[in-house]
C-alpha cells in the first residue's frame, strides 16, 4: 500500500503536482462565483480579475506605483540592514554593551510598528518618510537580533586564537566574527525582506503614500472590485519575487557554507 | 555580600538604559511647547484619565482595549489550531504538499493588510472581518512552520512508531505534534506580531471601538497627548503579550531546550 503509494508519487513529479494545484486553484476561483457560491459583486471569477490585471499591466500608472514600492521597501530595507548588521557587530562584540542594552533591546523589540502610524502622519504626511519609519522600525530589530545571536555564536576558541596572534579588532571582526555572523545575518534579511514589504503596503494603505497600497484603496473605496484584485494579485506576485530574490541571495553569498552545500548536494 | 552585588549588578544594568532613555525624555520634552511633541509629564497625566476613568466597566480600557485583544486572540486562536491541523495533513503526504505548495507560497507572499479592504466586502466592519483577518494573516505563518517540521520528523521514529502499531491519535500526539512543535512555535511568534499588526490595522481602517482606533481619533482631533498615551499602550499590550508567549512556549518546548542542553553540553 505505502509502496505503491510511494511510487506513484515519484513518477508524478512535483512541478506537475503543484501545476495541478494551481490549476484547481484557479477553477475553484472561476467557478464558485459563476456558480453563485459567492458574490460575484464581492468576488469576481478569476478570468475577469486577470484580465483586469492585463488591462492595468497596460497603464504607466500601475508601474509607477510599482516603482514607488519598490523604492521605499528597498530604501527601508537598506537602512535596517545597514543600522542592524552595524550595531549588532558593535553591541555584540563588547559584553558591557551587550549587558545594558539587552532589557532595552527586549522591550522596544515587540512593540508593533504600526503604533507609530499616527506619529509618521502628524511628522511626515503622506510622504514616503512616513512609511520609512514605519519600514525601518519593523525590519530593523530582525537583522538586528539576528546579528546579535550570530555574534554570540563565534567559536570561543578562534575568538581566542585570533586576540593571542594579536589581530586588531577589526581584523578580528572580518574573519572571526563576520563569517560566523554571515549566515544569521541572512536569515534576518530575509524574514526584514517579508516583513518590510508588509509595513510598505500598510503605509501605502492607510497613511496614503503614493504605491501599489495606495492604489488598492482607491480602488476598493471606488468600488472597482476587479482592479481591487488585480492589486492583491500584484502584491502577491511582488511578495513572492521578494521571497525568491531573498533566498537566491542567501544561496549565493553562503555557497560555502554547510547548510547551502548539503542543499545543494541533496 | 557578592550575592547582593550581583542582584545589584544586574538589576543596574537591566534598568539603567531604559531609566537613562526616559529620564532623557522627560528633561528634554519637559519644556516643549511644540505641539507634536507634548512634554512626558503631560503624556504621562492624560494615560490614566484616558484610559483608566472612574468607573473601569466604562473606561477605554474596558471598552477599547479588552474587545481589541479579545478580537486578536480569537483570531489566533482560530489561526493556530486550523495551521496545525492542515500543517500535519499537508506536512505527512509528499503528494499533497507538492500539490498545494505553489498556491501557498502564493498565498502567504501576499502582504496580510492587503487583506482588509478585500474582506470589507464580504463582511463589512464588524467583529467577525476583523477576527477573519486576524485569523487568516496568522495562518501562513502558523501553516508553513508546521508543514517544514512534519517533514522534518525523524524517518527512524516515524518508523518505529509504525513498528509499534501507534495508533494514529497516539502518533500525532507523541510523534507528530510533539516533534514538530518548535516550528510550530516559531511559526507562532511570526504569527502573534503579524496579528497584532492586523488587530491595529482593521481597526484604524474601519471601525466603531478597538485600541488602533481610538490611536487614529485622537491624531484626527489632534488630541495629541491622548494619541502618544495610546502608542505607548499598545506598546505595552504588545511587550505584554510577547511575554505571555515566551512563557507558554517555555512551557510546551522544556523538554525541547532541555534535550538540546545536553546535546550541546555532550559534544
Amino acid at each position: 500500500m505505502t509502496r505503491t503509494h510511494r511510487l506513484a508519487g515519484r513518477r508524478t513529479p512535483a512541478w506537475a503536482l503543484g501545476l495541478a494545484g494551481v490549476v484547481v486553484f484557479l477553477l475553484v476561483l472561476e467557478l464558485a462565483p459563476r456558480l453563485g457560491l459567492v458574490d460575484a459583486r464581492f468576488l469576481p471569477p478569476a478570468s475577469r480579475i486577470l484580465a483586469a490585471l492585463a488591462e492595468r499591466l497596460r497603464t504607466p500608472e500601475l508601474w509607477t506605483a510599482l516603482g514607488q514600492t519598490l523604492t521605499t521597501w528597498g530604501t527601508g530595507l537598506a537602512i535596517s540592514l545597514v543600522a542592524g548588521v552595524v550595531l549588532g557587530v558593535v553591541i555584540g562584540s563588547v559584553s558591557v554593551l551587550r549587558a545594558v542594552t539587552a532589557s532595552t533591546i527586549e522591550f522596544l523589540r515587540p512593540v508593533p510598528s504600526v503604533a507609530l502610524i499616527p506619529v509618521a502622519v502628524l511628522l511626515y504626511s503622506t510622504g514616503m518618510a512616513g512609511t520609512l519609519l514605519l519600514v525601518v522600525y519593523a525590519s530593523f530589530w530582525q537583522v538586528l537580533v539576528q546579528v546579535l545571536s550570530g555574534v554570540q555564536d563565534v567559536d570561543p576558541v578562534a575568538s581566542d586564537t585570533a586576540r593571542s596572534y594579536r589581530f586588531s579588532p577589526l581584523t578580528r571582526i572580518r574573519t572571526v566574527v563576520w563569517p560566523t555572523t554571515l549566515p544569521y545575518a541572512m536569515t534576518g534579511l530575509r524574514l526584514a525582506a517579508s516583513v518590510a514589504l508588509i509595513l510598505t503596503v500598510t503605509g501605502e494603505l492607510l497613511i496614503g503614500t503614493p504605491g501599489i497600497g495606495k492604489l488598492l484603496g482607491i480602488a476598493q473605496s471606488s468600488g472597482a472590485v476587479e482592479s481591487m484584485y488585480a492589486y492583491v494579485v500584484v502584491t502577491g506576485l511582488l511578495g513572492v519575487a521578494v521571497n525568491l530574490l531573498a533566498r537566491a541571495l542567501e544561496g549565493r553569498v553562503l555557497f560555502w557554507h554547510p547548510s547551502v552545500r548539503g542543499e545543494v548536494a541533496a | 555580600m557578592t550575592g547582593v552585588l550581583r542582584v545589584l549588578r544586574s538589576v543596574l544594568l537591566t534598568l539603567g538604559l531604559p531609566a537613562v532613555i526616559l529620564l532623557a525624555w522627560w528633561f528634554t520634552s519637559a519644556g516643549s511647547t511644540t505641539f507634536y511633541n507634548p512634554p512626558l509629564s503631560a503624556i504621562l497625566g492624560t494615560f490614566r484619565e484616558t484610559w483608566f476613568s472612574a468607573p473601569l466597566g466604562e473606561s477605554r480600557l474596558a471598552v477599547d482595549v479588552v474587545p481589541s485583544v479579545l478580537r486578536l486572540l480569537a483570531g489566533y486562536g482560530i489561526a493556530l489550531v486550523a495551521g496545525i491541523a492542515l500543517g500535519v495533513a499537508i506536512g505527512s503526504s509528499r503528494a499533497l504538499r507538492a500539490f498545494a505548495e505553489p498556491v501557498l507560497e502564493f498565498f502567504r507572499a501576499i502582504p496580510p493588510p492587503v487583506l482588509v479592504p478585500v474582506l470589507m466586502l464580504f463582511l463589512g466592519i464588524g467583529d467577525t472581518m476583523k477576527i477573519v483577518v486576524i485569523a487568516i494573516g496568522c495562518l501562513w505563518p502558523v501553516l508553513l512552520n508546521t508543514v517544514e517540521g512534519v517533514r522534518g520528523l525523524d524517518p527512524v521514529l516515524r518508523d518505529t512508531a509504525r513498528a509499534y502499531r501507534l495508533g494514529l491519535v497516539a502518533t500525532l500526539r507523541h510523534l507528530v505534534l510533539r516533534g514538530a512543535s518548535p516550528q510550530i512555535v516559531t511559526g507562532a511568534r511570526q504569527a502573534l506580531s503579524i496579528g497584532i499588526i492586523l488587530m491595529v490595522i482593521s481597526e484604524m481602517f474601519a471601525a466603531k471601538d478597538g485600541l488602533g482606533f481610538s490611536i487614529v481619533q485622537f491624531q484626527r482631533g489632534f488630541a495629541i497627548p491622548e494619541m502618544w498615551s495610546g502608542v505607548i499602550l499598545l506598546g505595552v499590550v504588545g511587550v505584554l503579550l510577547s511575554l505571555v508567549f515566551r512563557a507558554v512556549s517555555h512551557a510546551v518546548l522544556r523538554w525541547y531546550l532541555g534535550y538540546r542542553q545536553s546535546q550541546h553540553g555532550g559534544a
